[in-house]
């Protein structure tokens, strides 16, 4: 029974974190449909979607295998170019029903691709090292992409079809959340989380170290990669100047914010950090401003004892266990 | 030939301003055994320190460079003990957000205060032309590798011989044992917060004379490859600064020069890969075992 219970437990945090993102997605979608929505509010939600598939998929490197990397953009990049052009070539060949999951999938392949080429010489690094050469590989992209011909260089790729819409890119967050959630809770993930703790240990007891670390690194390329097309798909022109390091400061901002290790927290995150420059719109040039001080407010909140109690109060577990407590008082105090 | 020296020489140049501000990230580093990622920035608010006064206060250049090295300073001890202190005990990436935050705040304070435009950096010294036979070298270039290199001198003898910079040193080697035999690990914390910041004042002075427009934004690149320019030569180790800074500076203006202006960045990342693919701790890093 106990067994049971302890394997129920990761599969019913992931059903109520699918229910969260379901119920939020109902809610929007009647609100869409319904008119209530601003043309401002419509505009932010695939962008919103897109946040989701790249924290999560950073979430699986940085929160779950442990190493830090700032080239996240990088492998979006990769994703949206190679998306993009496939479906500029296939435009008037397929249908749009075909065409785009396609896309979205040369995509996520090619940036896996790039993901192992980027991964052998990478992963065997660790820590600052790895994430300087992240964010040096990022960079290269960058560089190579706007020097080339066929991507259209420094003015960007136009003539892209723009076919990403709310439900579709819904439709891949909750793919991505159903693969990263099962991967981290199989034996796989167990392996990656292994490495993460202890990386000399988890070789010991004969996990093969550098397949799981490229397993992450590659899954989270292609995921990076498949919110590349989407985010390409949503634009009439890419420009790879936008997947510069500042990008992937971002993503690892969200994922760190929302807890490392955490999908649910990633989601949320995600969430409040796309809808929070565009909430302090109307404070134009203090946007930024007011952007970095609640970063830096946050961290200081999360380390300090005090909020940590306070959080551990307001937890729902806490208030369960508050009440039954009180109950059970209660009830002896009746006796 | 004449050429190839030339270009040598302003890489040379460039290379000493990364130094400066490669020493500041290594020896924050070594310390505080943080990434403190708004350092590029504090380079960006010694340069406006100096537009600022010259421009509107009319001071007189040294005395600006003075106020400017003063603000940084003051400006880098206090985004330690507001925004770094509480975090010592925290994860490392906690304290690498943080400072991502310190940097946006940075940014989008000089954005509020000087707008979005350039602003053209004022002449605080002008050194004429150095003209032997047909090799021409400006001479704020030659202004800037000679006190960059009085600096780093400075700074050697100062980490080598000085009681603080013997803390400095115990501190980075093993602060637990450092808090025991009597050094304030807090008090060489912020020391070392003062001199990196200092540090990036002067840099941000070169930086500003070198290439003549200052914007909010100017601080993150330099900022970034400074950061490259610590990791090549080791994070963490004082002289592989200094090396990595030089070296990123003549490979970056040799590669501007001879094979592509545009591509220059994505060359100089390349050297820094292959280099960490050789030697993965950097050219003059400390090998760690690992320790079971």
């Amino acid at each position: 029974m106990e067994r049971i219970k302890k394997k129920m437990k990761p599969l019913a945090g992931n059903l109520i974190t699918l229910a969260i993102v379901c119920v939020l997605f109902a809610v929007v979608f009647i609100l869409v449909e319904t008119g209530h929505a601003t043309r401002h509010m419509r505009a932010m939600l695939v962008p919103i979607c897109i946040n989701i598939i790249l924290a999560v998929s950073l979430n699986l490197t940085v929160g779950f295998l442990g190493e830090l990397t700032l080239g996240h953009a990088g492998f979006m990049s990769v994703g949206a170019y190679a998306g993009c052009l496939f479906s500029i070539a296939m435009k008037d060949i397929l249908p749009m029903a075909a065409r785009f999951p396609l896309a979205m999938l040369v995509g996520g392949l090619v940036a896996a691709l790039f993901g192992v080429l980027i991964g052998i010489p990478v992963l065997r690094l660790h820590g600052d090292y790895l994430a300087i050469v992240t964010l040096a590989f990022g960079e290269i992209i960058r560089s190579v992409i706007i020097n080339l011909e066929f991507t259209g260089g420094a003015a960007g790729l136009k003539g892209t079809p723009q076919d990403s819409t709310f439900a579709i890119a819904f439709a891949v967050v909750l793919i991505t959340l159903l693969v990263i959630m099962n991967l981290v809770n199989s034996r796989h993930g167990r392996a990656i989380t292994a490495i993460r703790d202890n990386r000399i240990a988890a070789e010991a007891s004969g996990i093969n170290v550098t397949y799981f670390r490229m397993l992450a690194f590659v899954i989270a390329a292609f995921f990076a990669g498949v919110a590349g097309v989407l985010y390409g798909h949503n634009l009439s022109i890419l420009s790879a100047s936008t997947f510069d390091y500042n990008k992937s400061i971002e993503l690892l901002v969200i994922v760190v914010l929302g807890g490392m290790g955490s999908i649910r927290g990633s989601v949320i995150s995600a969430i409040i950090i796309t809808v929070l420059p565009e909430a302090l719109r109307e404070l134009a040039d203090f946007r930024m401003l007011i952007y970095a001080l609640v970063l830096i407010v946050m961290m200081l909140l999360n380390a300090s004892p005090r909020f940590a109690a306070l959080k551990g109060k307001l937890h729902y577990g806490a208030l369960v266990d508050a009440i039954r407590n009180k109950a059970n008082k209660e009830g002896k105090a009746h006796e | 030939m004449m050429d190839l020296i030339a270009n040598l020489i302003s890489g040379l140049s460039l290379g000493s301003i990364y130094a400066l501000i490669a020493l500041g990230y290594t020896m924050v580093y070594g310390i505080a055994k943080m990434l403190n990622f708004a350092h590029g920035d504090i380079i960006m608010v010694g340069a406006f320190a100096v537009i600022t006064t010259v421009s509107m206060l009319g001071f007189p250049p040294a005395l600006a460079i003075a106020a400017s090295v003063v603000c940084c300073v003051v400006l880098g001890v206090c985004v330690e003990r507001i925004a770094y202190k509480p975090l010592r005990k925290s994860p490392p990436l906690a304290v690498l957000i943080t400072a991502i935050g310190v940097s946006y705040f940075l940014q989008s304070l000089a954005l509020l205060i000087f707008g979005s435009t350039q602003h053209s950096f004022p002449k605080v010294f002008s050194v004429p032309t150095l003209a032997l036979g047909a090799l021409t070298i400006r001479g704020d270039m030659l202004v800037t590798l000679a006190v960059t290199t009085a600096i780093m001198v400075g700074m050697s003898l100062f980490i080598a011989k000085s009681r603080t910079g013997k803390a400095m040193r115990a501190v980075s080697e093993d602060r637990d044992a450092a808090e025991l035999m009597g050094i304030s690990v807090n008090r060489t914390i912020t020391i070392t917060f003062a001199i990196g910041s200092a540090l990036a004042a002067v840099a941000g002075v070169f930086y500003g004379t070198t290439y003549g427009f200052i914007g909010p934004y100017t601080g993150s690149m330099p900022g970034i490859k400074a950061f490259v320019a610590a990791v090549f030569g080791g994070i963490g180790s004082m002289p592989g600064a200094m090396l990595g800074g030089i070296l990123l500076g003549v490979i970056e203006n040799l590669a501007k020069r001879y094979i592509s202006t545009e591509l220059s960045d994505a060359i100089v990342f390349a050297v820094l890969i292959i280099v960490l693919m050789v030697k993965p701790t950097g050219l003059l890093g400390k090998r760690v075992t690992e320790k079971v």
